[in-house]
């Protein structure tokens, strides 16, 4: 397993053949994506094994948001392969949750808390099936995993921030899925609210499950996750944080911006 | 006379018409409800006015073919099929050209209409034209509508509300967040595709009855005054659905009794006279409700600050602040505090140490952020907890 772990995944997968090999919980070949006449995101690979936990670091329009979200159908790659649990998009569909940007969809949307995260069983309900008390049960249950239980019947309008993400959280939690797609979770969220959410995702990880998450604060990346993966439209590097945080990748995704290449180097030596 | 209207006693014929109106309405406030939600109401102005040149045409290839021009389903035919060229030129400008949305609607909405215009006036210099009152389809008439029109109107709107619910789901998921709706597997182009298709019933239903013009009115007046009442999506789609139902009807009786009256106009302000009364009185977002809350949140503040001072032996300088714990009887003119207000305050200046011990505490940090200097400590902590805090304070001064 030491030597799997080491290699490449997405080069070891295929050779070991074995049944042991779990597919990796998303591969991404050859992906580009472009947004009128210029590339977001050019010809990058991405192999994430199951049970990781990544960030995706990049500067502003690296195409950190573009890549998650070509993975996830919402935006037509020009080229590339997705695979998600070595299946197409649309059969691992239920293996998936997402969770957007907190600044995504309109709040003054008459809606309460509870109802939000309801929405994370539509795919389950279908059209037809009614919604019964242990499906409230469950998103109550997320709710509280997210330390929101005091505000289910609550207008979601009247959110902070930081509670509107985690709100958006919980929805995806009561899917009970396999790999959690995040974009930028911790974007304009309360200290307490970035605690909150990284605990329930170590959780989730904990269990099993597999985590990847746009991320723009360099300073935490170390505490927060284990493998990162480095873009600027094309792909820097990635690995296992503790190989690939460094300040020559660093200063290879972020070029000349050496205010924050200069922090993330002073986090890698100290 | 309009007693009489509104009581169904003026007969079997304009019963039905009143009743097929009313099922009409209710089916444009709960359809219109999700447009709303959408935050693509306007479309449907040009889904309306794309439907006069598909009436003029199917008037005239009737008429060629020998038949009744005013052939209800015929028109309805032509109606919808007109305006789905419409829509589909709208969403193909939006995809193929650098034009936004609104622009898009505004050019078919005017060209459509035109056109239609255009072919109102041949059909006017024809023969059969001279008493088709094709003119009715603009502002919507009841006046001599055939039972078996009553009848087509009101299975078309339940069908469109038996739809309606069982696409609530998804519209809805769509309205809010179509991104994760689509992540979730909701074919998210599908929904609308079908809404805009929902939109587009209820239009060409309501042609004969509202009138092209106006028939917007019926799908965005609705949701926008239930939006005032609920927070609630499902429940502002049932009461969009009451709104729209209720005007229907009352217009649809009122212009019973007077026949030269145009149906589609008396239907819009109705349902304006209940928005109006929405926006002044409804409890959750009116007008009224709104300053009242915006008063008592002044107070609240106010009183807090009062008190805090008061707790410090600050002098309050604030008229406003005075005289609400005058009136609460918490100080006295001069600014000295009642026993009351003595009790009062140092019950403040506790609250404050709790909330400032528990925002110390790294622990509490979620129960901590919401603190705002006005929620009471008492809503976020149990007795126990609060117990607990105290153990942890400072002994506090002034306070036994």
């Amino acid at each position: 397993m030491v030597a799997i772990k080491d290699l490449d995944p997405v080069k070891s997968a295929p050779l070991n053949g074995g049944m042991q090999a779990l597919p990796p919980a998303l591969s991404v070949a050859g992906l580009t994506v472009a947004y009128g006449e210029k590339p977001a995101v050019f010809s990058v690979d991405m192999t994430l094994a199951q049970g990781t936990m990544t960030a995706i670091v990049g500067p502003n329009g690296a195409g950190k948001s573009t890549l998650l979200k070509a993975v996830l159908g919402l935006v037509k790659p020009l080229s590339g392969e997705v695979r998600l649990f070595g299946l197409p998009l649309s059969r691992a569909r239920d293996r998936i949750a997402y969770v957007p940007q907190r600044a995504s969809v309109d709040w003054d949307f008459p809606a309460r808390v509870i109802d939000v995260v309801l929405m994370g069983l539509h795919r389950e309900l279908g059209l037809l099936r009614r919604i019964r008390p242990e499906h409230i049960d469950r998103a109550h249950a997320c709710l509280a995993r997210v330390g929101m239980q005091d505000f289910a019947t609550r207008q979601i309008g009247q959110l902070s921030g930081g509670q509107q993400q985690r709100v958006f959280l919980a929805r995806a939690l009561v899917q009970q899925a396999d790999l959690y797609l995040l974009d930028e979770p911790f974007a304009g969220v309360d200290a307490a609210t970035e605690k909150a959410i990284i605990a329930v995702l170590k959780e989730l990880q904990a269990e099993g499950r597999s985590i990847v998450a746009v991320h723009h604060d360099l300073s935490t990346v170390r505490a927060y996750f284990d493998h990162l993966f480095l873009i600027n439209t094309r792909a820097i590097a990635a690995g296992p944080v503790a190989d690939v945080f460094t300040a020559q990748n660093l200063q290879r995704a972020y070029g000349g911006r050496l205010g924050e290449a200069q922090l993330a180097g002073g986090a890698v030596t100290g | 006379m309009i007693w009489q209207a509104l009581t169904l006693q003026l007969g079997y014929n304009a019963t039905l018409v009143a009743l097929g109106a009313t099922l009409l309405g209710i089916a444009a406030g709960v359809t219109g409800s999700f447009l709303f939600l959408r935050k693509r109401a306007l479309v449907s102005d040009a889904v309306s006015h794309a439907t006069l040149p598909g009436i003029g045409l199917a008037f005239i290839v009737m008429v060629a073919l020998g038949g009744d021009g005013r052939f209800l389903p015929g028109l309805l035919l032509g109606a919808a099929l007109s305006s789905g060229v419409g829509l589909l030129l709208i969403a193909w400008m939006m995809r193929h050209t650098r034009l936004s949305e609104d622009a898009a609607i505004g050019a078919v909405l005017s060209v459509f209409f035109g056109a239609g215009i255009v072919l109102l006036t041949v059909i006017q210099s024809m023969n059969a034209g001279r008493q088709a009152g094709l003119d009715t389809v603009l502002l919507g008439s009841t006046a001599g509508m055939l039972q078996s029109d009553a009848l087509v109107i009101a299975a078309g709107g339940a069908v469109v509300l038996l739809l309606v619910l069982l696409l609530r789901r998804p519209m809805l998921a769509v309205g809010f967040d179509p991104d994760y709706a689509a992540v979730s597997g909701t074919n998210v182009g599908r929904i609308d595709l079908a809404m805009m298709g929902l939109v587009m019933a209820v239009t060409v239903l309501g042609i004969t009855t509202v009138g092209l013009i106006l028939i917007v009115a019926l799908l965005i007046i609705p949701p926008v005054a239930a939006r005032l009442w609920t927070d609630h999506a499902l429940r502002m789609v049932a009461l969009a659905g009451v709104i729209g139902g209720l005007s229907a009807y009352v217009g649809a009786a009122v212009s019973a009794t007077a026949p030269a009256l145009p149906t589609g106009p008396i239907i819009v302000l109705s349902s304006f006279v209940l928005f109006a009364l929405s926006l002044t009185l409804a409890p959750a977002r009116g007008g009224l409700a709104l300053i009242r809350r915006q008063m008592r949140f002044r107070r609240r503040v106010h009183r807090r600050q009062g008190l805090l001072a008061l707790a410090v032996g600050q002098t309050i300088h604030e008229p406003f602040t005075l005289a609400l714990l005058r009136r609460e009887g918490l100080a006295r003119a001069d600014g000295v505090p009642t026993d009351a207000g003595r009790a009062a305050a140092a019950k403040a200046l506790l609250d404050e140490a709790r909330w400032a011990a528990l925002r110390a505490d790294p622990a509490q940090g979620l129960t901590a952020s919401r603190y705002d200097a006005l929620t009471r400590i008492e809503t976020v902590l149990t007795q126990d907890q609060i117990a607990e805090l105290d153990r942890q304070l400072p002994k506090p001064k002034g306070v036994s």
